[in-house]
Protein backbone atom coordinates (compact mmCIF):
# COMPACT_ATOMS: atom_id res chain seq x y z
CA UNK A 1 0.00 0.00 0.00
CA UNK A 2 1.47 3.29 -1.05
CA UNK A 3 1.70 6.30 1.19
CA UNK A 4 -0.87 8.04 -0.98
CA UNK A 5 -3.41 5.27 -0.57
CA UNK A 6 -2.84 5.21 3.14
CA UNK A 7 -3.32 8.94 3.39
CA UNK A 8 -6.39 8.90 1.18
CA UNK A 9 -7.93 5.93 2.92
CA UNK A 10 -7.76 7.16 6.48
CA UNK A 11 -10.14 10.08 6.27
CA UNK A 12 -12.23 8.85 3.35
CA UNK A 13 -15.52 7.76 4.84
CA UNK A 14 -16.90 7.33 1.37
CA UNK A 15 -15.49 4.15 -0.10
CA UNK A 16 -18.33 2.06 -1.40
CA UNK A 17 -16.83 -1.28 -0.45
CA UNK A 18 -13.63 -2.28 1.25
CA UNK A 19 -11.85 -5.15 -0.46
CA UNK A 20 -10.75 -8.02 1.77
CA UNK A 21 -7.08 -7.20 1.32
CA UNK A 22 -7.66 -3.61 2.29
CA UNK A 23 -9.80 -4.53 5.25
CA UNK A 24 -7.09 -6.77 6.66
CA UNK A 25 -4.61 -3.94 6.71
CA UNK A 26 -6.86 -1.48 8.48
CA UNK A 27 -6.73 -1.37 12.25
CA UNK A 28 -9.69 -3.41 13.42
CA UNK A 29 -11.13 -0.79 15.75
CA UNK A 30 -11.19 1.85 13.04
CA UNK A 31 -12.99 -0.44 10.64
CA UNK A 32 -15.55 -1.47 13.23
CA UNK A 33 -16.26 2.13 14.09
CA UNK A 34 -16.90 3.06 10.48
CA UNK A 35 -19.01 0.12 9.31
CA UNK A 36 -20.33 -0.36 5.80
CA UNK A 37 -21.56 2.64 3.85
CA UNK A 38 -25.33 3.04 3.99
CA UNK A 39 -27.47 1.70 1.17
CA UNK A 40 -28.90 5.17 0.70
CA UNK A 41 -25.51 6.61 -0.27
CA UNK A 42 -24.81 3.73 -2.68
CA UNK A 43 -28.23 4.09 -4.34
CA UNK A 44 -27.76 7.84 -4.68
CA UNK A 45 -24.32 7.33 -6.21
CA UNK A 46 -25.56 4.77 -8.73
CA UNK A 47 -28.46 6.97 -9.78
CA UNK A 48 -26.13 9.96 -10.04
CA UNK A 49 -23.98 7.95 -12.50
CA UNK A 50 -27.11 7.31 -14.60
CA UNK A 51 -28.02 11.00 -14.51
CA UNK A 52 -24.51 11.95 -15.65
CA UNK A 53 -24.84 9.54 -18.57
CA UNK A 54 -28.14 11.24 -19.41
CA UNK A 55 -26.36 14.61 -19.29
CA UNK A 56 -23.68 13.26 -21.66
CA UNK A 57 -26.46 12.20 -24.06
CA UNK A 58 -27.92 15.72 -23.87
CA UNK A 59 -24.46 17.16 -24.58
CA UNK A 60 -24.55 15.35 -27.94
CA UNK A 61 -27.90 17.01 -28.72
CA UNK A 62 -26.48 20.37 -27.64
CA UNK A 63 -23.44 19.87 -29.88
CA UNK A 64 -25.73 18.97 -32.80
CA UNK A 65 -27.84 22.06 -32.17
CA UNK A 66 -24.79 24.33 -31.92
CA UNK A 67 -23.42 22.99 -35.23
CA UNK A 68 -26.74 23.35 -37.06
CA UNK A 69 -28.06 26.56 -35.52
CA UNK A 70 -27.06 28.66 -38.55
CA UNK A 71 -28.42 26.23 -41.17
CA UNK A 72 -31.88 27.72 -41.58
CA UNK A 73 -32.19 26.85 -45.30
CA UNK A 74 -33.78 30.22 -46.00
CA UNK A 75 -36.35 29.60 -43.28
CA UNK A 76 -36.94 31.53 -40.04
CA UNK A 77 -34.16 31.81 -37.46
CA UNK A 78 -34.47 31.66 -33.69
CA UNK A 79 -34.64 35.43 -33.39
CA UNK A 80 -37.87 35.49 -35.41
CA UNK A 81 -39.42 32.42 -33.77
CA UNK A 82 -38.69 32.54 -30.05
CA UNK A 83 -40.99 34.25 -27.58
CA UNK A 84 -38.97 34.97 -24.43
CA UNK A 85 -42.13 35.61 -22.38
CA UNK A 86 -43.15 31.99 -22.92
CA UNK A 87 -39.64 30.79 -22.10
CA UNK A 88 -39.60 32.89 -18.94
CA UNK A 89 -42.90 31.36 -17.80
CA UNK A 90 -41.57 27.86 -18.48
CA UNK A 91 -38.40 28.65 -16.53
CA UNK A 92 -40.42 29.95 -13.57
CA UNK A 93 -42.59 26.80 -13.58
CA UNK A 94 -39.64 24.43 -13.61
CA UNK A 95 -37.59 26.37 -11.03
CA UNK A 96 -40.53 26.56 -8.60
CA UNK A 97 -41.28 22.87 -9.17
CA UNK A 98 -37.65 22.08 -8.28
CA UNK A 99 -38.16 23.95 -5.01
CA UNK A 100 -41.45 22.18 -4.20
CA UNK A 101 -39.85 18.83 -5.05
CA UNK A 102 -37.20 19.57 -2.40
CA UNK A 103 -39.98 20.46 0.06
CA UNK A 104 -41.68 17.14 -0.74
CA UNK A 105 -38.45 15.25 0.04
CA UNK A 106 -38.22 17.00 3.40
CA UNK A 107 -41.91 16.24 3.97
CA UNK A 108 -41.22 12.56 3.39
CA UNK A 109 -38.22 12.61 5.73
CA UNK A 110 -40.22 14.29 8.48
CA UNK A 111 -43.18 11.95 7.85
CA UNK A 112 -45.50 14.89 7.32
CA UNK A 113 -48.15 13.73 4.86
CA UNK A 114 -49.59 17.17 4.23
CA UNK A 115 -46.16 18.53 3.23
CA UNK A 116 -45.32 15.53 1.10
CA UNK A 117 -48.60 15.18 -0.79
CA UNK A 118 -49.16 18.94 -1.02
CA UNK A 119 -45.67 19.68 -2.36
CA UNK A 120 -45.79 16.72 -4.76
CA UNK A 121 -49.16 17.90 -6.09
CA UNK A 122 -47.81 21.43 -6.63
CA UNK A 123 -44.73 19.95 -8.34
CA UNK A 124 -47.00 17.98 -10.66
CA UNK A 125 -49.12 21.01 -11.53
CA UNK A 126 -46.03 23.14 -12.27
CA UNK A 127 -44.44 20.37 -14.35
CA UNK A 128 -47.66 19.87 -16.29
CA UNK A 129 -47.88 23.63 -16.87
CA UNK A 130 -44.32 23.53 -18.24
CA UNK A 131 -45.24 20.72 -20.64
CA UNK A 132 -48.42 22.57 -21.63
CA UNK A 133 -46.51 25.76 -22.46
CA UNK A 134 -43.97 23.77 -24.47
CA UNK A 135 -46.68 21.90 -26.38
CA UNK A 136 -48.39 25.22 -27.17
CA UNK A 137 -45.09 26.67 -28.42
CA UNK A 138 -44.41 23.60 -30.61
CA UNK A 139 -47.95 23.65 -32.03
CA UNK A 140 -47.58 27.37 -32.81
CA UNK A 141 -44.27 26.79 -34.62
CA UNK A 142 -45.69 23.94 -36.71
CA UNK A 143 -48.75 26.04 -37.57
CA UNK A 144 -46.45 28.83 -38.83
CA UNK A 145 -44.71 26.36 -41.15
CA UNK A 146 -41.66 26.16 -38.88
CA UNK A 147 -41.94 22.48 -38.03
CA UNK A 148 -39.02 20.09 -37.60
CA UNK A 149 -38.90 19.37 -41.35
CA UNK A 150 -38.39 23.02 -42.34
CA UNK A 151 -34.61 23.26 -41.81
CA UNK A 152 -31.67 21.59 -40.11
CA UNK A 153 -31.84 24.28 -37.42
CA UNK A 154 -35.47 23.44 -36.63
CA UNK A 155 -34.79 19.68 -36.69
CA UNK A 156 -32.07 20.14 -34.09
CA UNK A 157 -34.27 22.52 -32.08
CA UNK A 158 -37.22 20.11 -31.89
CA UNK A 159 -34.93 17.18 -31.07
CA UNK A 160 -33.13 18.95 -28.22
CA UNK A 161 -36.08 20.74 -26.61
CA UNK A 162 -38.47 17.86 -27.31
CA UNK A 163 -36.09 15.37 -25.67
CA UNK A 164 -36.05 17.51 -22.54
CA UNK A 165 -39.85 17.70 -22.68
CA UNK A 166 -40.06 13.91 -22.90
CA UNK A 167 -37.86 13.63 -19.83
CA UNK A 168 -40.15 15.99 -17.92
CA UNK A 169 -43.21 13.97 -19.04
CA UNK A 170 -41.57 10.76 -17.81
CA UNK A 171 -40.76 12.57 -14.56
CA UNK A 172 -44.43 13.49 -14.14
CA UNK A 173 -45.43 9.81 -14.45
CA UNK A 174 -42.73 8.88 -11.94
CA UNK A 175 -44.01 11.61 -9.60
CA UNK A 176 -47.51 10.11 -9.61
CA UNK A 177 -46.01 6.66 -9.02
CA UNK A 178 -44.09 7.95 -6.00
CA UNK A 179 -47.24 9.49 -4.50
CA UNK A 180 -49.10 6.21 -5.02
CA UNK A 181 -46.26 4.17 -3.51
CA UNK A 182 -45.98 6.34 -0.41
CA UNK A 183 -49.77 6.19 -0.07
CA UNK A 184 -49.88 2.40 -0.42
CA UNK A 185 -46.66 1.38 1.32
CA UNK A 186 -45.83 4.23 3.68
CA UNK A 187 -42.46 5.84 4.37
CA UNK A 188 -40.46 2.64 4.08
CA UNK A 189 -36.68 2.73 3.64
CA UNK A 190 -36.84 1.44 0.06
CA UNK A 191 -39.62 3.88 -0.88
CA UNK A 192 -37.61 6.75 0.58
CA UNK A 193 -34.63 5.71 -1.55
CA UNK A 194 -36.84 5.83 -4.65
CA UNK A 195 -37.98 9.26 -3.54
CA UNK A 196 -34.32 10.29 -3.29
CA UNK A 197 -33.74 9.14 -6.88
CA UNK A 198 -36.85 10.94 -8.08
CA UNK A 199 -35.66 14.15 -6.44
CA UNK A 200 -32.24 13.85 -8.11
CA UNK A 201 -33.93 13.22 -11.49
CA UNK A 202 -36.25 16.21 -11.19
CA UNK A 203 -33.49 18.62 -10.10
CA UNK A 204 -31.27 17.37 -12.95
CA UNK A 205 -34.03 18.17 -15.46
CA UNK A 206 -33.98 21.72 -14.15
CA UNK A 207 -30.19 21.90 -14.63
CA UNK A 208 -30.59 20.77 -18.24
CA UNK A 209 -33.34 23.35 -18.72
CA UNK A 210 -30.91 26.09 -17.58
CA UNK A 211 -28.63 25.03 -20.45
CA UNK A 212 -31.60 24.88 -22.87
CA UNK A 213 -32.99 28.32 -22.13
CA UNK A 214 -29.52 29.86 -22.20
CA UNK A 215 -28.12 28.19 -25.33
CA UNK A 216 -31.31 27.91 -27.38
CA UNK A 217 -33.59 30.78 -26.41
CA UNK A 218 -31.46 33.56 -24.89
CA UNK A 219 -28.46 33.16 -27.23
CA UNK A 220 -30.87 32.62 -30.13
CA UNK A 221 -32.51 35.98 -29.46
CA UNK A 222 -29.37 37.85 -28.41
CA UNK A 223 -27.18 37.03 -31.38
CA UNK B 1 -36.44 -7.21 -4.06
CA UNK B 2 -37.60 -10.31 -2.21
CA UNK B 3 -39.91 -10.09 0.76
CA UNK B 4 -37.25 -11.18 3.25
CA UNK B 5 -34.94 -8.47 1.96
CA UNK B 6 -37.66 -5.89 2.38
CA UNK B 7 -38.28 -7.01 5.92
CA UNK B 8 -34.59 -6.74 6.65
CA UNK B 9 -34.69 -3.22 5.24
CA UNK B 10 -37.43 -2.30 7.64
CA UNK B 11 -35.71 -3.58 10.72
CA UNK B 12 -32.10 -2.81 9.96
CA UNK B 13 -30.90 0.74 10.44
CA UNK B 14 -29.30 1.01 7.01
CA UNK B 15 -29.61 4.74 6.71
CA UNK B 16 -27.33 7.55 7.71
CA UNK B 17 -28.25 8.50 11.25
CA UNK B 18 -30.56 11.45 11.19
CA UNK B 19 -31.17 11.40 7.48
CA UNK B 20 -34.36 9.53 6.82
CA UNK B 21 -36.07 10.92 9.88
CA UNK B 22 -35.47 14.62 10.30
CA UNK B 23 -36.36 16.55 13.42
CA UNK B 24 -37.87 20.02 13.35
CA UNK B 25 -34.55 21.84 13.39
CA UNK B 26 -33.07 19.76 10.53
CA UNK B 27 -36.23 20.19 8.48
CA UNK B 28 -36.11 23.95 8.99
CA UNK B 29 -32.44 23.97 7.94
CA UNK B 30 -33.35 21.95 4.82
CA UNK B 31 -36.12 24.36 3.86
CA UNK B 32 -33.76 27.27 4.50
CA UNK B 33 -31.17 25.78 2.14
CA UNK B 34 -33.84 25.26 -0.53
CA UNK B 35 -34.98 28.87 -0.12
CA UNK B 36 -31.41 30.15 -0.54
CA UNK B 37 -31.10 28.03 -3.70
CA UNK B 38 -34.42 29.28 -5.03
CA UNK B 39 -33.45 32.90 -4.35
CA UNK B 40 -30.03 32.63 -6.02
CA UNK B 41 -31.41 30.71 -9.02
CA UNK B 42 -34.22 33.27 -9.47
CA UNK B 43 -31.73 36.13 -9.32
CA UNK B 44 -29.41 34.50 -11.89
CA UNK B 45 -32.35 33.68 -14.18
CA UNK B 46 -33.67 37.25 -14.09
CA UNK B 47 -30.20 38.65 -14.82
CA UNK B 48 -29.85 36.18 -17.74
CA UNK B 49 -33.17 37.23 -19.29
CA UNK B 50 -32.31 40.90 -18.75
CA UNK B 51 -28.80 40.58 -20.27
CA UNK B 52 -30.16 38.81 -23.37
CA UNK B 53 -32.31 41.79 -24.37
CA UNK B 54 -30.30 44.72 -23.08
CA UNK B 55 -28.41 47.20 -25.21
CA UNK B 56 -26.52 48.59 -22.23
CA UNK B 57 -23.48 46.32 -22.58
CA UNK B 58 -21.03 45.67 -25.39
CA UNK B 59 -22.96 43.29 -27.65
CA UNK B 60 -20.24 40.61 -28.27
CA UNK B 61 -19.92 40.12 -24.52
CA UNK B 62 -23.54 38.98 -24.15
CA UNK B 63 -23.06 35.27 -25.06
CA UNK B 64 -20.09 35.06 -22.69
CA UNK B 65 -22.11 36.67 -19.88
CA UNK B 66 -25.00 34.27 -20.56
CA UNK B 67 -22.68 31.26 -20.42
CA UNK B 68 -21.14 32.41 -17.13
CA UNK B 69 -24.57 33.03 -15.60
CA UNK B 70 -25.82 29.60 -16.73
CA UNK B 71 -22.80 27.81 -15.26
CA UNK B 72 -23.24 29.73 -12.02
CA UNK B 73 -26.91 28.72 -11.88
CA UNK B 74 -26.03 25.07 -12.52
CA UNK B 75 -23.62 25.30 -9.57
CA UNK B 76 -26.39 26.75 -7.39
CA UNK B 77 -28.69 23.88 -8.39
CA UNK B 78 -26.00 21.27 -7.69
CA UNK B 79 -25.25 22.60 -4.22
CA UNK B 80 -28.66 23.66 -2.90
CA UNK B 81 -31.01 21.25 -4.70
CA UNK B 82 -28.97 18.13 -5.48
CA UNK B 83 -26.73 18.60 -2.43
CA UNK B 84 -23.57 17.64 -4.33
CA UNK B 85 -21.15 19.20 -1.89
CA UNK B 86 -17.56 18.63 -0.86
CA UNK B 87 -18.56 16.71 2.27
CA UNK B 88 -16.86 13.37 3.01
CA UNK B 89 -19.86 11.27 1.91
CA UNK B 90 -19.93 13.09 -1.42
CA UNK B 91 -16.41 12.49 -2.75
CA UNK B 92 -17.50 9.81 -5.22
CA UNK B 93 -20.38 11.98 -6.46
CA UNK B 94 -18.03 14.92 -7.06
CA UNK B 95 -15.52 12.72 -8.89
CA UNK B 96 -18.26 11.29 -11.11
CA UNK B 97 -19.47 14.84 -11.79
CA UNK B 98 -15.95 15.92 -12.75
CA UNK B 99 -15.69 13.02 -15.20
CA UNK B 100 -19.12 13.86 -16.63
CA UNK B 101 -18.12 17.48 -17.13
CA UNK B 102 -14.95 16.34 -18.92
CA UNK B 103 -16.96 14.18 -21.35
CA UNK B 104 -19.51 16.94 -21.95
CA UNK B 105 -16.68 19.39 -22.65
CA UNK B 106 -14.99 16.97 -25.10
CA UNK B 107 -18.24 16.19 -26.94
CA UNK B 108 -19.32 19.82 -27.36
CA UNK B 109 -16.00 21.55 -28.11
CA UNK B 110 -14.80 18.61 -30.20
CA UNK B 111 -17.94 18.63 -32.34
CA UNK B 112 -17.88 22.39 -32.83
CA UNK B 113 -14.15 22.42 -33.63
CA UNK B 114 -14.30 19.57 -36.14
CA UNK B 115 -17.46 20.78 -37.85
CA UNK B 116 -16.15 24.34 -38.17
CA UNK B 117 -13.00 23.05 -39.89
CA UNK B 118 -14.99 20.75 -42.18
CA UNK B 119 -17.25 23.63 -43.07
CA UNK B 120 -14.32 25.96 -43.80
CA UNK B 121 -12.44 23.40 -45.89
CA UNK B 122 -15.34 21.99 -47.86
CA UNK B 123 -15.69 23.01 -51.50
CA UNK B 124 -18.72 25.27 -52.01
CA UNK B 125 -21.79 23.30 -52.97
CA UNK B 126 -22.13 24.74 -56.51
CA UNK B 127 -18.57 23.64 -57.34
CA UNK B 128 -19.39 20.07 -56.26
CA UNK B 129 -22.51 20.18 -58.45
CA UNK B 130 -20.42 21.32 -61.45
CA UNK B 131 -17.91 18.50 -60.96
CA UNK B 132 -20.72 15.96 -60.95
CA UNK B 133 -22.11 17.22 -64.19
Amino acid sequence: MSAFQAAAGRDDANRLRLGPAWRDRQPLAEHAARGPVSKRIIVGYGFWIFLLSDIVMFSAFFATYAVLVGQTAGGPSGRELFDLRNTGLQTACLLLSSFTCGVASIGAQTRRGSWFYGAMAVTFVLGAAFIGLEAREFAGLVARGAGPTRSAFLSAFFTLVGCHGLHVSAGLLWLLTMMAQVFAKGYRADILRRMLCFGLFWHTLDIIWVAVFTVVYLMGVAT
Amino acid sequence: MSLSEQERDLTRADTVPGYDVLDEREAAAGIGSLLIGLGLATLLTIVSFFIARTTLVWQPSIPVALAVLAIAQMGVHLVFFLHITTGPDNTNNVLALAFGVLIVFLVITGSLWIMAHLNANMMPMDHIMQMQR
